[in-house]
């Protein structure tokens, strides 16, 4: 794996890999040294043009654990202000000869960009991406969905006959994109639940059911419920009218999460907004699997990390796959 | 005095071949047995020649944003790909919104002298869409401006559109409408639909240009007035376009070479060469404008020619600026898009291209037939070329083209404005270099 910047052209194959690769990290997490040497003189850089203390320090745990040296590179708000240039950022890290750059960015296609510039011979990892992907949180989701379902059984195992909903702000959600891709490729059944003011304009080429009507969507008792951070300022720019409008209508609340099978896992990716799109009831029940996911979250990373550094790195300017793609 | 050029065996607009004599800044003879005493000879056998070619809508960047381009440097790009006269939009700095600023354009056109720079002045006051410019002064200037356009922004109040449709009818003006609701548009990046859900870029709806012809062809003819509509860019305003004018609006429309060649799927790798506005549209969109430009419902093809410095695009598609170069491409991309089609023959390039928009911006000296008598702006072009398009093609300041590493058809061959060449064999001659 040369770059992981998407879910939606991962094949299958390479999706499985990294899930059973995580896998193994996840049985090395059990030990009581964590730590690997397997990325030993390695350099992962944090990229992070965002603020997003959750996801960087999972994949700081996640490089640490590998024994990779991690450099923490907080660039906020520098490509809005133009004060550096995300050519000037990545030709530095290059001259530091960074082997990843894990990259959050509030502009869509950000690492897509990075890793096909030329201006960067490392791997690139998209760790979220304007509103666009977010690729390795729809693999921990898919670790954590295929986890609870199969336990120390997962390994091989992809996600066919399984019905995901997700429920909430899609048009603004990397989250969901990768979802959408990644469990649709793993064979997942995926249904969308929102408002319409945020489901994107055309989804008629996902493979995805939408509807409106949470209460429907519950009472299909799907096998996983994943629930969407609700931003606040939406409201501003009349997407809905206001937050207990919304909760009313799209909030996982008490009512709702009981009339949830027990078999129905409850999904969030953090942060929460209790009270708000998901009740505490639901977030702290043995259904909820938020801290799971969180948990998994290193493991996948780990894999990802793995397998984009463990192999031989090509030579700068060397044909890669992102731009055999790009030439398709 | 300028030598006298005899060029051999030309196809005018494709059809039948002739010799052509210039002299003195005249087409002095079209035929055979031309007197060549003194004459430089220069062999068109198998080109075409064409009326010189005439650019509704260019950017010019000069003055204020000369990392870009200039006057100078524009006026290269526009002679090798066989333009004899561009309109230059005003969105300069300071914005061309007064008779000093379209004056000064027009002298650093006329010191260039490679093609005829025309100023457009801005309709309102730094385009910002709130006061009319000095309308009036600005068409009383030397540079007897006639075109007025926002372009860049849309004149978006319809109380001031209406104003202004009104008002240059004193001097038979015309409004060019960039057409974009800015409140349905705020952030967008592409076209709103099936890619921008995917690529999670903020979209830009062909309602949002629709809705803005809509009221302005109904503001036109309610008033009486002339509308010309920029970049038209969607199917729904093709039809639009067609309704008024077969109610009778006295309303003219551009399309752009890459609206006619280019779709969204280019977006994809998030490459920022294809970032323009109005942004790249559906593959029914690029049929529809096709068909448009081929029924007369689209007058005429203009470039929008943006240059951008490099650090303008090479950086994420969010903070990339809109915009692509397209003077030194245009005549091969209408050739690919429309000719090699069968929808449009060498006659009609010559309507959309030179024609029509010398008399929608009523530009004296341009677009005229090719006779004895008439003004020596000519292009020769050779229809039966055709490469690569690369960096090396393009003669202006920037080099954001679309277009880089696609085989385009054709070649400019020869460019004459003003009676002297500007372009020769190909390239641009040592004059128009120095």
């Amino acid at each position: 794996m040369r770059h992981l910047l998407d879910t939606k052209t991962l094949a299958r194959e390479d999706a499985l890999r990294i899930l059973d690769v995580a896998e193994d990290m996840a049985d090395t997490q059990q030990r009581e040294v964590k730590k690997l040497p397997t990325l030993r003189g390695k350099t992962v850089v944090n990229l992070f043009f965002e603020d997003s203390t959750r996801t960087r320090i999972s994949f700081e745990a996640a490089a640490k654990r590998l024994s990779a040296d991690v450099i923490n590179f907080s660039a906020k708000g520098s490509s809005v202000s133009k004060g550096e240039s995300l050519q000037d950022t990545a030709q530095t890290l290059q001259a530091m000869a960074a082997d990843a750059v894990v990259i959050r960015h509030s502009a869509s296609g950000a690492p897509r960009t990075l890793a096909t510039s030329g201006w960067i011979s490392a791997g690139v990892v998209n760790a979220g991406d304007g509103t666009h992907e977010h690729p390795t949180q729809a693999l921990l989701d898919a670790f954590t969905i295929r986890k609870r379902r199969y336990g120390a059984d997962s390994r091989g195992r992809d996600l066919t006959g399984m019905r995901v909903t997700i429920v909430g702000d899609i048009l603004h959600s990397r989250v969901a994109r990768s979802n959408v891709w990644l469990l649709h490729t793993l064979g997942a059944e995926v249904a969308l639940v929102a408002p319409p003011t945020l489901v994107p304009q055309d989804v008629s080429a996902w493979p995805v059911r939408v509807g409106y009507d949470l209460d429907e969507a519950v009472g299909e008792g799907p096998d996983a419920l994943m629930m969407l951070r609700i931003q606040l300022e939406r409201m501003n720019a009349s997407y809905f009218p206001n937050e207990r409008e919304y909760s009313r209508r799209w909030g996982l609340d008490p009512e709702r999460f009981a009339a949830l099978p027990q078999s129905t896992m409850v999904m969030h990716p953090g942060p929460m907004n209790r009270g708000l799109e998901i009740c505490a009831e639901a977030a702290d029940s043995p259904r909820s699997t938020v801290l799971d996911q969180v948990t998994n979250g290193v493991s996948v990373r780990m894999a990802a990390l793995y397998l984009l550094l463990a192999g031989e790195r090509p030579a700068p300017g060397a044909d890669d796959d992102a731009q055999k793609e790009d030439a398709r | 005095m300028s030598e006298a050029l005899l060029f051999t065996g030309a196809r005018i607009e494709g059809g039948a071949s002739a010799d052509i004599l210039v002299a003195d800044g005249v087409i002095a003879g079209v035929g055979s047995g031309l007197d060549r005493r003194g004459a430089r000879i220069v062999d068109a056998d198998g080109l075409l020649v064409l009326p010189g070619l005439v650019d509704l809508h260019t950017h010019l960047r000069e003055p204020g944003y000369e990392d870009s381009e200039t006057v100078l440097t524009g006026s290269r790009a526009a002679a090798v790909g066989g333009y004899t006269a561009v309109f230059a939009m005003p969105n300069t700095s300071p914005v061309a919104d007064t008779a000093g600023v379209v004056e000064q354009e027009l002298a650093l056109g006329e010191a260039a002298g490679l093609v005829t720079v025309q100023p457009i002045g801005a309709v309102t006051v730094g385009q910002k869409g709130e006061r009319l410019a000095e309308l009036g002064a600005m068409a009383a200037s030397r540079a007897r401006v006639r075109v007025f356009s926002d372009d860049g922004s849309c004149v978006w109040d319809p109380l001031i559109m209406r104003r202004a449709l009104e008002y240059v009818k004193a001097f038979d003006g015309v409004i060019a409408q960039h057409a974009q609701d800015p409140r349905l548009t705020a952030g967008a990046q592409m076209n709103e639909g099936t890619v921008s859900s995917e690529l999670g870029l903020a979209g830009w709806p062909a309602v949002a240009e629709e809705s803005i012809i809509a009221r302005d062809v109904l503001l036109a003819e309610h008033v009486g007035s002339r509308l010309h509509v920029c970049h038209l860019s969607t199917a729904g305003s093709v039809d639009l376009i067609r309704w008024a004018k077969k109610r009778g609006v006295q309303v003219t429309a551009e399309v752009t070479p890459h609206h006619l060649l280019l779709t969204e799927d280019l977006v994809r790798g998030y490459d920022a060469r294809f970032k323009v506005n109005p942004p790249l549209r559906r593959n029914e969109d690029v049929q529809a404008v096709r068909e448009g430009l081929a029924d007369g419902t689209i007058d005429i093809v203009a470039t929008d020619h943006a240059p951008h410095p490099a650090e303008a695009k090479a950086c994420e598609w969010q903070a990339a600026a809109n915009g692509m170069v397209g003077l030194e491409s245009a005549l091969r991309v209408v050739h690919a898009a429309m000719v090699d089609t069968g929808l449009l023959e060498w006659t009609d390039v010559a309507r959309v291209m030179s024609r029509t928009p010398a008399a929608i911006g009523q530009l004296p000296g341009h677009g005229r037939p090719i006779a004895a008598g008439e003004p020596a702006e000519l292009t020769f072009y050779d229809p039966a070329a055709g490469g690569e398009f690369g960096v090396a093609d393009l003669r202006g300041r920037s080099v954001n083209s679309p277009y880089l590493g696609r085989r385009l058809p054709g070649d400019v061959r020869f460019t004459v404005h003003a009676g002297r060449l500007t372009v020769a064999d190909g390239a641009l001659t040592e004059e128009a270099r120095a």
